[in-house]
């Protein structure tokens, strides 16, 4: 598939910002769960500023699409986005995880802008994202319902409840996307719990499937083009192969940068490695 | 209605499901596969296109709710109180309450009144469960009529509730009261002597006892506390200023429930009356007819009766 060159450019700069507000946010609060963040976040990058049709000057447009966080640990990229399509000021993001601040460490719908609901126990997402699919086809309306999982969110019955439910309901407004960075806190997702055969379990329970490098922005932009373009009556899954903390090379890949903020040289270095990818880009 | 009539809260509930469906097009409801016994299935076979049926499972029915709250619909979102409460309490907490979404939790079957199913299905502790999370309202009507009028009256409320049905059919105790307020307790007898301060299935068994007590000299005031959160604070003021011991009876654990709420608003007023509390005495229930469960864990009008005579004896 031939894409726009530079609007693969663009997703890739923005990317790269979300990448740097992350570690900054991090930074600054102390905290945060910069390993899942940076994994979903060319992800978070495609459909925020390419796919989901959403208006930050009009946050509860009827029509909108309806995005979830079911991973809400993974909230560094998603607020870093909505800041930056502009559903609250950037300097908000500063105060992540301070208090007082409406930028806690899971979203919270009542208090963040553009946060379709609040997430952070595990498992919730893809059950609200079938109410959210059902009310769409009960209203006739056309917005597309996505949500994104951890790999080892997949691990929590309700997931499985809903991957039924989802196909029973013949949900073909509906996709989820898997983070499969493959680490979950104490350790790789194999050891901890094994969750293979991913792509026979979702077609068994009678979902479409695609895979995808989620850390490449040309593989999502055509997979996502791919699965919105599908016309049989199946809800989709996207299993998106990703690294756990990628662009900074000494978080890729290591389960200890789960949940922990860097300190100032740390975030330095990070800065300084994804600063130069940008320059790549220039 | 006829006063004799008996009628279970449950029934009213399917009914007056129906009859506000005709009207209100948002109404939509979900079930876990108990449509029969919530009396869902009333609604479910009215309007098919409103009716979402989970199957098994509790969790992923209080998501889809959330899900369709989202976009203005009403979800009423019915099974049996120990798995609204309890098999899928993460998801009203984290999702229903945490979001403040608008979704009625009608849960039936509630307390040990239940019966014969046993204490596996003989919730004693959603009061508790329920009332300790933020934004939640809790409801447990008295009858029928209550029953169809907090149901309205829960609709028509902006936010998640929780509303608490039983299995046996009850005598009709609030035929003389026509609004029904949320936070609002309904004062059906008063007393200088004692209050008796009540919930669901044991206000028409209060209403009993005090009859009794009324022909032995005892005046005890009964009040309706339909709504457990918010809890009408100002009557139980009234009730400790006005009587010399205040009593409550519940169908639910006397740990966390509507007597632990009555001791948590009296433990800093003024006047503190002691409390006495009815209900069951943290353990579980077991299979038997609702009567002889009444009976053996003492949640009859005979029990309020005797609590009140060894209370007052001992006051004096």
């Amino acid at each position: 598939m031939v894409q726009d060159a530079e609007l693969v450019k663009r997703l890739k700069k923005m990317a790269a910002f979300i990448r740097r507000d992350s570690i900054q946010m991090s930074l600054k609060a102390g905290c945060g769960h910069v390993g899942p963040g940076l994994s979903w976040t060319d992800i978070c990058t495609v459909l925020f500023f390419h796919q989901l049709r959403i208006d930050p000057k009009n946050p509860d447009w009827l029509n909108r699409d309806r995005f979830i966080l079911s991973k809400g640990h993974g909230c560094l990229p998603l607020y870093s986005a909505l800041a930056r399509k502009g559903f609250f000021p950037m300097e908000k993001l500063d105060t992540f995880c301070q208090l007082d601040s409406c930028l806690g460490g899971h979203p919270d719908c009542l208090a963040v802008p553009g946060v379709e609901i609040s997430t952070g126990s595990l498992g919730h997402g893809l059950p609200i994202a079938i109410g959210m699919a059902i009310a769409a086809k009960s209203d006739n309306k056309k917005y597309r319902v996505i949500t994104v999982m951890g790999d080892g969110e997949l691990q929590e019955g309700t997931v499985w409840e809903a991957a039924m439910a989802a196909a029973h309901y013949r949900l073909d407004n509906l996709t989820g996307i898997i983070d499969c960075n493959k680490l979950e806190i104490d350790g790789p997702v194999k050891e901890v719990m094994n969750i293979e055969p991913l792509k026979d379990k979702w077609k068994s329970f009678g979902w479409y499937v695609e895979e995808m490098d989620g850390n490449d922005i040309e593989d999502i932009l055509s997979t996502l083009e791919r699965v919105f373009g599908y016309k049989e009556e199946k809800p989709r899954i996207i299993i998106a192969h990703t690294i756990k903390g990628k662009g900074v090379s000494f978080m890729e890949n290591q389960v200890v940068w789960h949940y922990k903020a860097p300190d100032n040289d740390e975030a330095r270095q990070a800065i300084r490695e994804i600063d130069l990818a940008l320059t790549k880009l220039k | 209605m006829s006063l004799n009539k008996l009628i279970a809260t449950r029934d009213a509930f399917g009914e007056e499901l129906v009859e506000i469906g005709k009207k209100n097009k948002n109404l939509v409801v979900l079930s876990a596969d108990l449509a029969k016994s919530t009396r869902t299935i009333e609604f479910a076979t009215v309007f098919p296109e409103r009716f979402f049926n989970a199957g098994v499972a509790e969790q992923n029915m209080m998501g889809i709710a959330a899900g369709l709250s989202t976009s203005g619909f009403v979800p009423i979102v019915s099974t049996l109180a120990i798995f609204a409460a309890g098999r899928a309490y993460d998801q009203v907490r984290n999702t229903i309450a945490h979001s403040r979404l608008n979704v009625k939790i009608v849960a039936t079957h509630s307390g040990v009144s239940m019966g014969k199913d046993g204490s596996s299905h003989q919730s004693i502790e959603d009061i508790a469960l329920m009332r300790v999370i933020p934004h939640m309202v809790v409801i447990s009507p008295a009858d029928g009529p209550e029953t169809k009028k907090a149901l309205r009256s829960a609709i028509e409320y902006e936010g998640p509730v929780y509303m608490r049905l039983g299995r046996p059919e009850l005598p009709v105790v609030t035929q003389h009261i026509n609004s029904f307020n949320i936070g609002k307790a309904d004062v059906l007898q008063e007393g200088t002597d004692v209050s008796i301060i009540t919930c669901g299935i044991m206000v028409h068994q209060a209403l009993k006892a005090a009859e009794i007590l009324s022909s032995q000299n005892i005046r005890a005031g009964v009040i309706n506390m339909h709504t457990i959160k918010p809890l009408d604070v100002e009557v139980i003021h009234q009730a400790a200023r006005s009587t010399l011991v205040i009593l409550t009876a519940e169908d639910h654990s006397i740990i966390g429930g509507l007597g632990s709420a009555v001791l948590e608003t009296l433990s800093c007023a003024n006047i503190r009356p002691p409390v006495y509390r009815i209900g069951v005495r943290d353990v579980f229930g077991e299979s038997g007819s609702t009567d002889q469960l009444m009976k053996k864990y003492e949640l009859t009008w005979e029990n309020i009766v005797q609590a009140v005579h060894k209370i007052l004896n001992r006051n004096n």
